[in-house]
This record gives C-alpha cells, sequence and structure tokens, in this order.
C-alpha cells in the first residue's frame, strides 16, 4: 500500500533550488495532517552538500540518487531514474515544486507511472484522510479546489512563492541520508543538450530600481508606449513590461518582469493595462506599493494592488503625468 | 517535414469569467472563444517550418462543435488537414492524461516528425498534454522552446529555463516540442486562405472510432469548486474623473505610502 509522502528536491551544479525548501513547507504541513512520514530525494552527481542542507530539516530520511548519467538534467535521464525511485519507495504523495526543469519531465514520469499529477498548486486543504489541491485556472483569475480520484502514488507541484522557504521547519537533529540503488545502465538518453547560456547581457538592472512604471498588453499599439514612457521620466522611474510587450519587440527584452525576465521590489510599482498574469505576478508581488490602472475591475493584478483605478489608462495615464508633473513643480 | 499541431479552443482572452451555477467550471453563457495563445503560436511556427522545408501540417483539437471555428481558422492561415475529435464523451474526459490518451489514439496512424503543442493553455494551464502525449507514442520531447531548427534526422531547439538563461537541445525526429508564446509573429488569414480552407479535409472522429471509452477516459482529478481568489490584499479603489484620481493617487502616494 502506497505510504508517505516524497519531496523531489531540485539541485543544478550542486546548488539547492530554493523553491524546494517552498514545496518542502506544503510537504510537511501535509505530513502533519495526514500522519504520513515525509522524506526527501536528490537527483545527480555529487550531491552530498544538497543532501546535507536537506537533511537539517524536519523529515524522516534524505535519499540520494546519484548516476553519471544525472550528471546534467535530461529528461530522459530524470523519468527514467525518479521512476524507479517511485516505484522502489511507493509513497501516497510526491510532491515536487513547480520549476521549468519539473514542467519538462514529470508529467512524463506520471504518465510512465500510469498516475496523476496535479501541477501548478498554490495551496492544499485536508478532507479526513485526504488532500484536496488548490490550483488556478484561467491564468489565475479563478480558483479551485481538486479532488484527485485516481490511485496514488499522487503527484503535486506547487507554484513558487506559494509558500516561504523560510517556513520550511528544521529538525534537532539531522535525518539519515541514505543512497538509492538505481539501474540506469539499460537508459538511453536521447537528447543532447548544449551548455546554457543568457541571451546578451542583462543591459538594464531593474533589481535596484526604487521606482518602476510596467506596461501591458492594455496599451495595444506600440505608439501608445510614449505615454506610459513620459509618466515614467516625470515621476524619474525605470519603465519595464510584461512578456507580450517585449515579445512583440514595442521594449527590449531587458525590460521584461515576471518568470522569464527580472524580479523585482521597488518602493513602487505602476501596472499600466497589466492584467496580472501569474508569470508576470512572480516578479513583481513584493514590491511594497503596487498600483494597477486596468479597465477590467476583474483584472488579477487588482488582487495584489494597494491603490487601484478601475478605467482608461488613455485619460488616467496622461493625467497622473500631469498631476506628477504639478506636485514637482511645487517641490 | 510533417507536423502535427495539438490546437485547444478556450474562452476569449478579455472574456468576463463568472463561476458557472454548479460552482464547478465558468459560467459559459455569453463566452466567445478562441485558440489558446501558445497553440497559435505552435501552429504559426509549424506553418513556418513547413514552408522553409514543404510537406504538411495537420491539426488536432479535441471538443465540441465550437471548436470547428478555430479548426478552420488554422487551415485558413495555412494548416493543410485537419482532425477533430468529437464526441460528447470527451466533455466529461478533462483531464490532461484523457485528453493526451484521446489525442494519442487518434494519431496512431499519422506519420509526422514533429508534434507541436503550446507550453501550456489559458484555461486548463495543466502544461502536461504534450508531453503525456509524446509518453504514450514514446517520442522525446522537449519543453518552452523558443527557436527550432531541423537538420537531418534531428531538431535542434533553444529551450528557456528560468531567470534569462536559455539552452540548445538536439532530439532525433519524431519530436514533441512544447512551444513558448512570442516565439514567432502571429500571421492572419488571408480572404484567399479562408477561401482555400473551405475545401480542406477536416476528420471528425468519435471515440469509438479511436478505441476509446468513457470508463476509459474517466478523468483521475477532478475540479470540486470553482470560486473567485480571496484577495491577498486589501486595494484601495480611487474613484472619479481621471485627474481628480489621478490628484488622490498621487496625493497617497505621497503622504500615505510615502514612496514619491
Amino acid at each position: 500500500m502506497s505510504q508517505g509522502i516524497l519531496l523531489f528536491i531540485e539541485q543544478r551544479d550542486g546548488v539547492l533550488n530554493r523553491t524546494s525548501f517552498e514545496a518542502m513547507v506544503a510537504a510537511q504541513g501535509i505530513a502533519s495532517a495526514t500522519g504520513e512520514k515525509l522524506s526527501a530525494v536528490v537527483f545527480g552527481k555529487s550531491i552530498a552538500s544538497v543532501a546535507s542542507e536537506v537533511a537539517a530539516r524536519k523529515l524522516e530520511a534524505v535519499y540520494t540518487v546519484e548516476d553519471n548519467k544525472l550528471a546534467e538534467y535530461t529528461c530522459d535521464g530524470y523519468v527514467a531514474a525518479s521512476k524507479q525511485v517511485v516505484e522502489k519507495l511507493d509513497p501516497r504523495f510526491v510532491i515536487l515544486s513547480h520549476t521549468y526543469q519539473v514542467r519538462d519531465f514529470a508529467p512524463k514520469l506520471a504518465a510512465t507511472l500510469g498516475k496523476t499529477f496535479v501541477t501548478d498548486c498554490v495551496g492544499y486543504r485536508t478532507d479526513g484522510n485526504d488532500v484536496v489541491f488548490t490550483r488556478q485556472i484561467f491564468q489565475g483569475k479563478i480558483n479551485t479546489d481538486v479532488r484527485v480520484t485516481g490511485a496514488p502514488p499522487i503527484l503535486a507541484s506547487f507554484q513558487a512563492g506559494s509558500y516561504r522557504a523560510d517556513k520550511a521547519e528544521s529538525a534537532e537533529s539531522a535525518a539519515p541520508i541514505a543512497p538509492l540503488e538505481i539501474n540506469m545502465g539499460d537508459v538511453q538518453i536521447r537528447t543532447q543538450a548544449e551548455p546554457k547560456f543568457q541571451e546578451a547581457k542583462q543591459a538594464v538592472d531593474l533589481s535596484q530600481a526604487p521606482l518602476i512604471v510596467a506596461v501591458g498588453r492594455g496599451i495595444k499599439s506600440q505608439e501608445n508606449i510614449e505615454i506610459v514612457q513620459k509618466l515614467a521620466e516625470t515621476l524619474g522611474a525605470e519603465i519595464a513590461a510584461s512578456r507580450p510587450i517585449c515579445d512583440n519587440e514595442w521594449l527590449p527584452m531587458d525590460r521584461q518582469i515576471g518568470s522569464s525576465g527580472q524580479t523585482v521590489s521597488p518602493k513602487l510599482y505602476i501596472a499600466v493595462g497589466i492584467s496580472g498574469a501569474i508569470q508576470h505576478v512572480v516578479g513583481m508581488k513584493n514590491a511594497q506599493t503596487i498600483v494597477a490602472i486596468n479597465k477590467d475591475a476583474e483584472a488579477p493584478i487588482f488582487d495584489i494592488a494597494d491603490y487601484g483605478i478601475v478605467g482608461d489608462l488613455f485619460e488616467i495615464v496622461p493625467a497622473l503625468t500631469a498631476e506628477i508633473e504639478k506636485v514637482k513643480g511645487e517641490g | 517535414m510533417n507536423i502535427v499541431v495539438c490546437l485547444k479552443q478556450v474562452p476569449k482572452k478579455d472574456s468576463i469569467l463568472r463561476i458557472g451555477p454548479d460552482q464547478k467550471w465558468i459560467d459559459e453563457r455569453d463566452i466567445s472563444y478562441e485558440m489558446s495563445e501558445a497553440d497559435a503560436y505552435a501552429l504559426e511556427e509549424a506553418l513556418r517550418q513547413k514552408e522553409k522545408h514543404g510537406g504538411e501540417v495537420i491539426v488536432i483539437s479535441v471538443g465540441p462543435e465550437r471548436v470547428r471555428q478555430s479548426i478552420k481558422e488554422a487551415l485558413a492561415k495555412g494548416a493543410d488537414r485537419a482532425i477533430h475529435l468529437h464526441d460528447p464523451i470527451f466533455d466529461t474526459a478533462t483531464d490532461a492524461a484523457a485528453i493526451a490518451r484521446s489525442i494519442a489514439a487518434a494519431l496512431k496512424d499519422e506519420k509526422c516528425d514533429l508534434i507541436m503543442t503550446g507550453l501550456q493553455s489559458d484555461d486548463y494551464g495543466f502544461a502536461q498534454v504534450g508531453l503525456i502525449l509524446a509518453e504514450h507514442l514514446g517520442l522525446p520531447s522537449a519543453t518552452i522552446v523558443m527557436e527550432v531548427q531541423p537538420e537531418e534526422g534531428t531538431v535542434r531547439v533553444k529551450r528557456e529555463l528560468e531567470s534569462g538563461w536559455f539552452q540548445w537541445v538536439r532530439l532525433p525526429m519524431p519530436a514533441l516540442l512544447t512551444i513558448q508564446s512570442g516565439i514567432n509573429q502571429l500571421r492572419y488569414a488571408t480572404l484567399k486562405g479562408i477561401m482555400a480552407a473551405k475545401k480542406k479535409e477536416i476528420r471528425e472522429v468519435k471515440a469509438a472510432d479511436a478505441g476509446l471509452t468513457a470508463d476509459g477516459l474517466k478523468p483521475a482529478q477532478v475540479i470540486e469548486r470553482a470560486y473567485l481568489p480571496e484577495k491577498t490584499k486589501r486595494t484601495e479603489f480611487i474613484e472619479g474623473k481621471p485627474a481628480d484620481a489621478a490628484a488622490k493617487l498621487v496625493e497617497k502616494l505621497r503622504f500615505d505610502a510615502r514612496v514619491i
């Protein structure tokens, strides 16, 4: 019978991905609510230091899975290794963080196991001995409670930022670290990866900017960006954008905020015509004060805004620029 | 080079979404639909590859009658033919595994070099269907692809990693790629394209044709309740004419939040 909770730890070049500790908070919570025992597993090569960092947390055991074929991440290698681990340990839950790497292999893992995978969860609750997962649909506009009707192991991944990594509980004494033997001899790695790289060195570092004015899809066309630029200049702020704006090359890529761009935490973030898709929000939700200007009162950006103006940005932005000019003139 | 593109039809981006009467999904009355954004980019990428290397683009979609609209749009943009999985049985096959199993069954006899999907849909956002499909078909895969370079028997793709990092990966074909939004510039259908689409084949596949049963497509995860998210912050909404609202906002930013 499937028992326990198995948390997948993500590491690259021996460095732990912090989102694994966020997922650990969820896993520790589910463990205490259901009485299931929590262990973690680390895949790779030369992962002793990651394993001991994890072992200092409150869990029963840390398993290490080392093989030359796991030295660099590949989908085939990870699916083959993690399948053997899940079959060997037969946990009731497999918990992961919803990283790009997990998105690349875990659905195949679920498929080859014939099990269900609840992706991109933002929370959970327990109902008796069951766990009901919360996940967002329509890009964060609607929440759903998802009940799993399929047999365990149940896979679930948690979205970055759903839990705080520093809330992962530590233990008084370190958990035992146990190597797991798997057989990778027959595993064929079909993909060849080249070294990873960054696109032309980022020219603009927005992470230090105290004031940011960001523009999104609501601006409609490239010519209209000017009014937002004017606002940023008047305010002495950096201009930034959501992904669609940079995809259209209306502003350069190095102005992009979000999961595929920069992460910022300015004093003031003014979001103009940005609906607030989760991919954008993860990059700016830690701003001290957030202002949202949007025509759609239901836009998810208002869920995290301190101040909101619902209306036509083409009227509001110039008015705001004029007002700031006036105030500065008084200055 | 033959490319299959998996298309999903979803409510339009600017739809006002309300919770439906059963509180398990949105209220679908008065909703209009469109191709899910990342799938539209996958289609565009497939059309561009076909224009460079020849071959055929086949689109496949699961869903009710309305889905034909998006299929026709794909054909008008230049896809050669389409497969429509159209059966009430698919209406309840709502999890990623059931959808992927259905598509895998319908593609059993298709010979293709690449399958492309969007990286995730704009409605459920599972980000799983493509990969599960690849697993069923025994194909290597790459996700969140930003550039596609077919070579002799292989395809070299640029994958987006997190925080501005990228990586080129080479895969043997056939392979499955999930495409990131913004990989290319979308085209519009031309009048000529729309006329040509009228003669193109849309093959309708019923569940039984693909050897699928309602029992075999029972979802393993279901939405128990759908609801609007609770706000994590109390938003102070500022009302009034633009000039008045702007003045009020600036005052609050100066004297309450003290950020300017």
